[in-house]
């Protein structure tokens, strides 16, 4: 039976990305950001996953406002690196797992949770920037992520958005699902974006050090109490992009203790400000 | 009956909700058409011609041609539709974030660097924080401009 055996959680600021691409990892506004991630690439060497479910949003890329989902599952057997408006990032191509994942948007689907099933849509850095972050950039001659992604994309661009609750009961669907696929895989479930940041109005560079603190400890210790906060907090105290936190929840929902098992074991916490106009956190837990 | 709306009273933030969706279908639509290369480029020879091809209204037009986010999104664009003129126009989102506060670009990176805006006085309309209306333009850039 597959299994996910843990849980990965990061931002996934655009900049980082483009530091990434221009080789500005060791400048001194970058470098201290990216020695938080050195943990991180080395356990993902350590500990590879046969697949990796990544929750992320899509940033006005693959859906304009002509079709607005508020859960797509990714299910074509690739997905190719948008071009953004700055061309496209100089990453693999995202090979997709067709067959774990209709099984989850089937499994999914009769647990009550309303997906659209996508099988054509471009990644961009929501998903991108945390594969780099956790992978590096793979060699010349071996140009591929470490395994499949199947892309989970949470509408938290128009509101209203769903809410922690929603997305932590998705969460714990999706374990259900990933429990009942009959090989015998090893999944990693990541949620990305956040934390605090507002990119817009007189408001915008709003940072809240004492709320993303409070946020990563309830994430890891009261799950359910960080589920439990409602939109207009993030908003307010997060800033109006903050709120893509709600997607941390969805790979949180899916750990084994949720679900009346042990607790995680927290292998990694990190956290960062700036990068560009955001706050970065990072935590890795494992079952 | 009316929406629960709880965010109308944060300050310096527009929520991009269904209300501000339907209003800014087309400017929003008119971004994504620069994700393709050949789209930006006919928009960067002929600015005003690229804007007359789509249904946006005469104000819409003038706030992009402006370069004013924040009149942009008062009309019903979002960040993330927005992000692709200044794509087109080679900035990146802090620049343009920074361009919604009055803060030059070095005061606005400055800010960043130091921690981000504080939250405080800016939860709330009616409270005295730098997000505030009765203080801005926060920099030097919107004191120039005014």
């Amino acid at each position: 039976m597959a299994k996910i055996t843990a849980s990965v959680f990061t931002s996934h600021v655009p900049a980082i990305g483009a530091a990434l691409d221009l080789g500005k990892t060791q400048e001194a506004y970058w470098q201290p950001l990216f020695a938080g991630y050195e943990y991180g690439k080395q356990w993902m060497k350590d500990n590879k996953p046969d697949v990796i479910f990544l929750v992320y949003n899509d940033h006005a890329t693959a859906f304009s406002l002509d079709f607005i989902p508020t859960f797509a599952i990714g299910t074509a057997e690739h997905f190719q690196p948008a071009d953004e408006g700055w061309g496209p990032r100089p990453v693999p191509v995202v090979k997709g797992h067709p067959e774990l994942a209709s099984h989850i948007a089937q499994s999914v689907i009769q647990q009550d949770f309303d997906l659209t099933i996508v099988n054509k849509m471009d990644v961009d850095h929501g998903l991108t920037v945390p594969l780099s972050l956790m992978c590096g950039q793979p060699p010349a001659d071996k140009f591929e992520w470490p395994c499949p992604v199947i892309p989970f994309a949470v509408n938290v661009v128009q509101y209203p958005v769903p809410s922690g609750q929603r997305c932590f009961n998705l969460g714990k669907a999706i374990r259900k699902a990933i429990e009942t696929y009959d090989e015998d895989i090893n999944v990693h479930i990541w949620g990305t974006g956040g934390m605090s940041h507002q990119l817009q109005g007189a408001r915008a560079g709003l940072i809240n050090k004492e709320f993303d603190s409070a946020f990563l400890d309830k994430l890891i210790s009261d799950p359910q109490g960080a589920a439990d906060i409602p939109h207009i907090n993030y908003v307010r105290e997060a800033g109006s992009e903050g709120i893509e936190l709600v997607m941390w929840l969805i790979a949180r929902g899916a750990m084994n203790d949720v679900a009346g098992g042990q607790a995680p074991t927290l292998k990694q916490r990190f956290y960062h400000v700036p990068a560009s106009n955001t706050a970065v956190g990072h935590v890795i837990l494992e079952n | 009956m009316a929406l629960d709306k709880p965010y109308l009273d944060v300050p310096g933030t527009i929520i991009f909700d269904t209300e501000q969706s339907r209003k800014g279908y087309w400017i929003n639509q008119f971004c994504m058409s620069l994700m393709k290369a050949e789209n930006r480029e006919r928009f960067k020879s002929n600015e005003r011609a690229y804007l007359d091809e789509w249904a946006m209204t005469e104000e819409q037009k003038q706030a992009i041609m402006a370069r004013d986010l924040n009149w942009c999104m008062r009309t019903g664009g979002n960040i993330y539709f927005l992000a692709k003129i200044g794509a087109t126009d080679g900035k990146s989102f802090q620049q343009m974030a920074g361009s919604m506060t009055g803060m030059t670009e070095d005061e606005y990176r400055n800010m960043m660097i130091n921690g981000g805006r504080s939250v405080e006085g800016n939860r709330f309309v009616g409270e005295n924080g730098d997000a505030q209306t009765q203080n801005q333009p926060q920099g030097s850039a919107g004191k120039k401009a005014h």
